[in-house]
This record gives C-alpha cells, structure tokens and sequence, in this order.
C-alpha cells in the first residue's frame, strides 16, 4: 500500500504542485506590487488587504452589471474584462483615500491603513449580506486558459508556466517591467528619491506629494488585479472575506523581497508554493509525510545553492563555500534519500493544518530569513518642508 | 557698476510666531563673492530658501539680471540660473553619484515613453565627469553617495549646481563638515568659478572665513540687514558686534590648568553602531581632574558612539572604561551619573530635555528620585520649583515662567537648562559633546566661560567638538579622532589649526615627530 503511494510521488506531482504555486502566487504578487509603488515613494501601505478585497467584490459586480447592462449581447469575456477595469477603479479609489489621509491629512499611515482595511471588510461584508447573497447573483465565470503556442508544448516549464489564466501573465510581465521601471526609468528614479531623501527630491523640482498621490493610487488598481483575480480566474463569485489575508503576506513577501518586484515575486513564489502544497496534500492521493520530507530536503539544497550563489555574487565576501553549506547539502540529500527510501506510515494530517502552511511559512521567513531588510528611509513620514 | 545678478528687495518671511526675513534688501554683483554672515537663526537659510523657491516670500521682490521674477519652487529657482548647495546635503545616499545628477531632469534615449524612457546613465556619467574636471572638482559618478566622504559629497552638490546650469551659487555653511584643507580646496575651487563668471553667495557664521574669501560681506541679525562691509575695511570684532549687537569677547580667559588624578580611564574601547559597524575602535585616553582634553574631529568619525558608550547609552564591545578608579565599562547610564559624571549631550533635543515637560521638571531629569525632590516615593513640587527658581537666576535662562515647556525656549536658552541641571550636581566629570553647537555668540561665551570655571574647581572635563575653534580656545590637552581611532594626543600649546587640520583628515604623523616633541 505504502509502495503504491510512493508511486504518486513523481514528474506529475511537481509539475502540478509547481503550476499551482504560481496560480497562488499570483493574488500576492499584485498585492505585493501595489505596496512597493506606494512604499518606494515613501508611504506605508498595510491596506493592500482592504484594497484586494474591494477589488474582488467590484469585479464581481462590475463583470455582472455589464453583463446584465448588455443583456449577453456580448461575449461573456467583455462582462469579465469589465469586471477587470472596474475592479482596478474602486481600489484605486481605496488607494486614493490612504493617499489622501497620510499625504494631504497626515493621518499616521498604519491608523489609516487599519482603518481602510476594517471599512473595507464593513462594505464588503454589507454588500454581500444585503444586496449579493439574498438575490442570489451567481457569477458570469472565469477567464479563460490560455495555452501559449509551442512553449506551452515543452516538457514540464510548459505546463508550468506557459498554460494559465490571463492574469498570471499580466502579473509576470508586470513584475518585469516594474522592476525595469523602478531603475531605470525617469519614473523609478524620482519615486525612490521621494521614498528615501523627499527634500532633495524637492530642492531639484520634483512634486513630492504629487509623486506620491500617483504612485498609492497606481498602486491600488494592481491590488484591484489581485482582487479580481481570486473572482474572475479562480472561484467565479464574491465570497465575504475572501482575500483572507492574502495582502498581508503581500505585504510580507515584499518586505522579503527587499521592497523590488523581482524579490517580492519571488517570495510570492515561496508562499504560494506553500499554499498550492496545503491544497495538493489535501487531495490524498499521496502520502503527505514522505512528500514533506521529499520536500524539505528539496528545499534545504535549495539554501544551500543560493547561500553558496550568493556567497560567490556578494563584494567582498570568503568565496570559498562554507562548512555550514556543506553540512546543508549532505541533511538535505539525506532527507531525500529518507524520504525515498523509508516506507512511510500514512498519518491523516488535519486539513485545517495544512491550510495554515502559508502563514506559518510567513513566520519562519520573516522571523529567521530575511535578514536586514533596509526600507526606504523616508518610509512613514509625511512630508513637510523643514 | 553693472546690473547685479541678483537683487532682492524688501523680502519679509513670516513663519508661525516668527519674522524670519524683515525688509530684506540684498544684491548680489556679477563675479564676485558676496557673504551672508550672521548667527543660527538670524534669517540667512531662510532667505536664501526664499531665492531658491523652497519657501516663498510674503512681501518684497526678486530681481534676476533687472528683471523681476516670480520663483514659486526650485524649478524656476534653476530654471533662472540659481543653484544651492545646502548646509545638509540634498544627495540619496542610496543611488549613485549620476543618479543624483539626473534627478529631476533626466536624460533618456530609446524610445520616448515619457516617464518610463531609459535613463542615459552613461552619457551623463561622461558629462559630470568632464564638467568636475573642468572646474578643479573630480567625482566619481559610478560611486554611491553613501560611500562617499563629506568633502567629496560636497563635491558632487557643487558638480549638481553646475550640471543644472547655475550662474548664481549658493552655498549655505559649506566649511562646517569640512577640515581646514579642505577649506582651503573649497576657497579655491570658489575663486575658480569666480574666474569664470560665476556669483557666489557664501553663508557664514565664521569671521575668519569671511574676512579671507569674501568680496562683499552682508551682515543679518534677527531677520534683518544690520549692514554691508568690506572686508578691507572691517575686522573681526566689528563683525561680531554687527552680529550679536554688542561687543563681545572672542577670546575665552583661562589660567593654567592644574591636573590632579586621572578621573576618567578608557582603554582599548571598541564600540559599534546600529549597523554593526565597528565606529570606535582601540581607542585609549584618560582624563584628569581640574583639566580639559578636547576631542577634535570631523563630525561623524565616532564622536557621538564615544561619548554614547562613556555615559552608558549604547553598549560596549570591547575595552574598559574607568571613572574615579572604579570600572564603569557596563554600568547603566544612573549609575553612572550617579558617580558623579555630567553629560552635555550633542543633540539636546533627542538626549537633553523633554520637551514636551515644563522647564522645572526638565531640570531634575536625574535627581527627581532622591530627597529632596522626592520623599517616600512622592514628588516634593515646591523643591522641584524651588530649584528651578535658583538655577535660573544663576545661569541667567530666559523663560517666561517656571511651568514653560522645554520646547519653547529657544536654542541657547535650551542649552543653558541642560548645562544648569548637570552642572548644579554634585560632579567629578564633566562630558560635553558640541555644548555650543547652533548657539549665539552671547551663550557660547557663557557656556565656555562655565566650563572653565568647572575645571578650576577640579573637574575633569572631556570636551568634543567638531569646531576647531573651541577645542583650540578651550582645551589643555588635544586628541584627534579620526575613523574611530585616536591619531594623536598633543598638549594644547603644541596644537595648531594646520596640524590639528591634518589629522583629521587622517593623515598620520611620522614616528618621529612625536618623538621629537
């Protein structure tokens, strides 16, 4: 029996597990973009959160109301896209209102996120209990997958990456060119000098709170995407709450990140990839403790080749590997030829446990492996001319 | 004469409960070097931010080339001509040297697409590198600015100004974070310009300087013009009178010192900054009672974790620290004030006062737990004012009340509350880190004239500043500080400005010159 498990294990579990987690990623990295454009320029924005979920509910009733407007004269896709536009609005004009309080009222930027957040859940939470649930709306659906020819033909990237729903395409190409943008454009270079010296971005004639009204509003049409993205591209309608703190590890995986898209994507990676395992195990169709372990011995190679890339890459740094990465190699290929090679008992691990794998990975990264992440110095602060 | 470059008439800035600029008139000739001298506060920044859009005026107006100009932010400031290089340097310490150039008017190619073009990094790279040798001021423009030292930061504001196209220079108390070589660099690099055409406005609060590289001398106090000078025609205590409206004395008195025990010890003491930096490293020195040893050094050089670890505020890594005989190296800051050591700290507003408590309270920060401030855990009010009362009559703090927050007095007066409270203890050691920075002329004397009278009365006094003039006026012995290390411990009389100068610039004396001392 345990044998037979053993066998699930293989190319199309990964593939799968991988496909999954940049489908989960996704949400978070929108999220995680919409903080750096408002972090990056100075203001602090843990209302990422409320924004996704406004973002959510607008693109279900946005995609219902043109879809009733039109009467399904056109095709369910212009209902979803314009679900889309208007999501990416109202969270803009969530962002808006943060950008309004902590730049023009110079509201602390955590009391008015928290309170962003708390009335967006009041709104959204009314709307739902007056106006979604007793009618019944049903949504008009999902967008559609895209396979993109011939790449999505290659053996395992293909159908990874190259087979997916709209969005995580606009979200990959998004982190591309904000990571461009952000330094090497114009753009990027007056946005991280008003996050970091916003008087000397001043003395040369840059409009520092103009910057900043523009960069959190941008920013909340991309948490608007992530909102959108958990209705029109995974559950088909609005669910109260639905975000489920998804912005939060958004917020998270920036600040691991180090506050660029490139590394908030790829923690989003990491937390998503904790979510879609809780998900895959969920399924029973393997045996979790030996995909744990399988997994936990991937992963510790995994450091150790980045600790030994980074050692390499790093000014002035011993470029010999270390013995600690040594010693990480040989506990991770242990792990794994463990995990192959004992027959593992079969143990029920609760659902509920598994569904909390992102958040305790947002833990463990924040508390041991971020290191010193430098914000942007002005971060937090309201500017006023001295 | 010819049009001036820049004439400004009858500017007035008001700020909340302040007349900053009263009735401003001020020109400024083609090529010559014109000085705004005065005291902190006395309107200079203010009016030059006025000139340079930062803030705008409320009455008067600005004439550039004869013609009247409205200037509503830096953009029309630069767009006209006028560049400034700001007492605090307007650089992202973060981006590199070209970056900070670009900022605000970048240059892109590829495709225009407006905000997200590409930056030209190399064609501006190459532009600044020839403009910087052009005018004697070589910068590095792949550096990044938080690698850079001051002098050479200073280098790249100067470059900046010039890359925007300034004719007319501002540069706002540019020699205060510099040695005196550097200085003398400065003056030079300032004459080179002048050969070319351009107009400087020099801010200033130091005579010497002025009387030396100034074509023009323009005197503010309290927001307004009190004259223009010559320097030919001036000298130093003519200016300071025009400065403070009385006659003051620029030279401290003081007798000889008489050195008794060693009351402050520290050997090898390494300490380290928030970043884990290691900012203060072997350093060795003693002081002794009825003495002061001034600590000279360019500003950020490990003054501030020196003295920080001495009183107890930041950790020790490494060394001992001994006060009055007794190791002191880990002590909490209450035990250590309590052996007697009083602290001027450098920031008065971070570590000196709270500002927000009245100045009675203010005044008991260490002793408000101990009779008679306090009796059986209770607060004794009427003690606590009546202390107040004396300490302000004998040091002469200008407050309308008693119950006046710290936060409303001004500078010196903030100044003296602290001297007042650490010097009516009972004390053996005294440190005081910049005890005169930003005040007027007026405090520093009394300030200066207090620690003197200390140290004749047996107190060891551990002085650090980074202004040259007061350690050479105040000091019996002299130690350079220099990147955390101690370069050199001289008596007074065998310092001077130059060799001072040359060790704060880290450069190391031979051997055998200190041998010969």
């Amino acid at each position: 029996m345990g044998r037979g498990k053993l066998a699930a294990v293989d190319t199309v579990f990964f593939t799968g597990l991988l496909f999954l987690a940049l489908v989960k990623a996704t949400p978070i990295a929108f999220g995680a973009m919409a903080g750096l454009m408002s972090e990056r320029s100075g203001v602090i924005n843990i209302a990422i959160e409320g924004m996704m979920l406004m973002g959510a509910m607008m693109a279900f009733l946005g995609s219902v109301f043109f879809n009733d407007l039109t009467g399904g004269a056109l095709p369910k896709i212009a209902s979803l896209l314009a679900g889309l536009v208007v999501a990416m609005f109202f969270s803009a004009m969530v962002a808006l209102l943060h950008a309004l309080l902590s730049i023009h009222y110079k509201v602390d930027q955590i009391i008015s996120g928290t309170v962003i957040n708390l009335l967006a859940v009041g709104v959204t939470n009314f709307v739902a209990n007056a106006f979604i649930d007793p009618n019944r709306i049903a949504g008009v659906g999902v967008l559609p997958v895209i396979s993109i020819p011939i790449l999505s033909e290659i053996p395992f990237i293909g159908r990874i990456f190259f087979s997916h729903q709209p969005l995580v395409y606009v979200m990959l190409i998004m982190v591309a060119v904000l990571q461009y943008a952000l330094f090497k454009t114009p753009w990027g270079l007056r946005t991280r000098a008003v996050g970091e010296h916003p008087l000397a971005a001043d003395t040369v004639g840059i409009n520092v709170n103009r910057r900043r009204y523009i960069n959190v509003t941008l920013g909340g049409a991309l948490a608007g995407l992530g909102g959108a993205f958990l209705v029109l591209e995974s559950v088909g309608r609005f669910q109260k709450l639905m975000t489920t703190g998804r912005g939060f590890i958004a917020l998270a995986a920036l600040i691991f990140g180090k506050w660029t898209s490139v590394g908030a994507l790829g923690s989003a990676l990491l937390f998503g990839f904790a979510e879609a395992l809780g998900v895959r195990l969920q399924l029973g169709d393997v045996n979790e403790l030996q995909a744990l372990a399988l997994l936990a011995g991937i992963g510790i190679i995994a450091l150790a080749g980045v600790w030994s890339v980074l050692k390499l890459i790093r000014r002035g740094e011993d470029k010999r590997p270390s013995r600690t990465i040594g010693v990480l190699a040989i506990v991770g290929l242990a792990t794994i030829a463990a995990a192959l090679l004992i027959e593992w008992p079969s143990i029920e691990i609760p659902i509920q446990f598994l569904g909390l794998l992102p958040f305790i990975a947002t833990v463990l990264v924040l508390a041991g492996f971020v290191g010193r992440a430098i914000p942007p110095a002005a971060i937090g602060k309201p500017y006023e001319k001295a | 004469m010819s049009e001036p470059v820049l004439r400004l008439v009858g500017i007035s800035k008001r700020f909340p409960g302040v007349l900053a600029n009263d009735q401003v008139d001020f020109e400024l000739a083609p090529g010559e070097i014109h000085a705004l001298l005065g005291e902190n506060g006395a309107g200079k920044t203010t009016l030059m931010n006025v000139v340079y859009g930062l803030y705008e005026q409320d009455e008067g107006q600005i004439f550039i080339n004869g013609e009247e100009v409205e200037i509503h932010d830096p953009n029309d400031a630069l767009a006209r001509g006028i560049g400034m290089v700001h007492q605090h340097f307007m650089l992202v310490p973060v981006m590199t040297v070209t970056e900070n150039m670009m900022l605000g008017h970048e240059t892109t190619h590829g495709p225009r697409l407006g905000p997200l073009s590409d930056l030209d990094q190399e064609r501006v790279a190459e532009e600044i590198k020839a403009l910087g040798v052009q005018h004697g001021l070589p910068i590095d423009p792949e550096a990044y600015v938080q690698d850079l030292s001051v002098g050479e930061q200073q280098r790249v504001e100067i470059v900046k100004a010039l890359y925007r196209g300034a004719e007319v220079l501002i540069l706002d108390e540019p020699t205060a974070v510099l040695t005196p070589q550097e200085a003398e660099d400065l003056f030079a690099v300032m004459r080179s310009l002048i050969a070319e055409g351009k107009s400087i406005i020099f801010i200033t609060h130091k005579l010497k300087e002025v009387l030396a590289i100034a074509d023009r001398i323009t005197v503010l106090r309290d927001g307004k013009v009190v004259g223009t000078a010559e320097p030919a025609q001036t000298s130093e205590e003519e200016l300071a009178t025009m400065m403070v409206g009385r006659e003051v004395i620029l030279q401290v008195e003081k007798g000889p010192a008489e050195p008794g025990e060693a009351v402050l010890e520290v050997q090898n003491l390494n300490v380290q900054n928030l970043r884990e930096q290691s900012v203060v490293r072997g350093v060795s020195f003693s002081v002794r009672a009825g003495e002061i040893l001034g600590i000279a050094g360019v500003q950020g050089n490990g003054q501030a974790e020196l003295v920080e670890a001495l009183t107890g505020l930041a950790p020790v890594e490494g060394g001992h620290v001994f006060m009055n005989g007794q190791e002191t190296t880990h002590l909490r800051p209450r035990a250590i004030t309590e052996m007697g050591v009083a602290h001027v700290p450098e920031d008065r507003h971070r570590h000196g006062l709270v500002l927000t408590y009245p100045l009675d309270e203010n005044l008991v920060l260490q002793t408000y737990y101990l009779p008679p401030f306090a009796k059986r855990s209770f607060l004794q009010p009427k003690e606590v004012r009546e202390n107040a009362k004396r300490l302000i009559q004998e040091y002469d703090i200008r407050t309308p009340s008693i119950g006046t927050h710290a936060s409303s007095l001004s500078g010196g007066n903030q100044q003296k509350v602290i001297v007042a409270r650490e010097l009516s203890r009972d004390i053996r050691l005294l440190i005081a880190n910049q005890p005169t920075r930003g005040l007027d002329v007026g405090s520093i004397e009394f300030i200066h004239t207090r620690i003197i009278e200390e140290r004749d009365e047996g107190v060891g006094v551990l002085l650090v500043s980074s202004e040259l003039d007061e350690i050479l006026s105040l000091s019996d012995r002299i130690a350079v500080l220099y990147a955390g290390e101690i370069l050199a411990v001289m008596p007074a009389r065998e310092a001077t400005k130059e060799r001072l100068g040359l060790l704060m610039a880290g450069v190391r004396e031979a051997p055998n010159s200190i041998a010969a001392d």
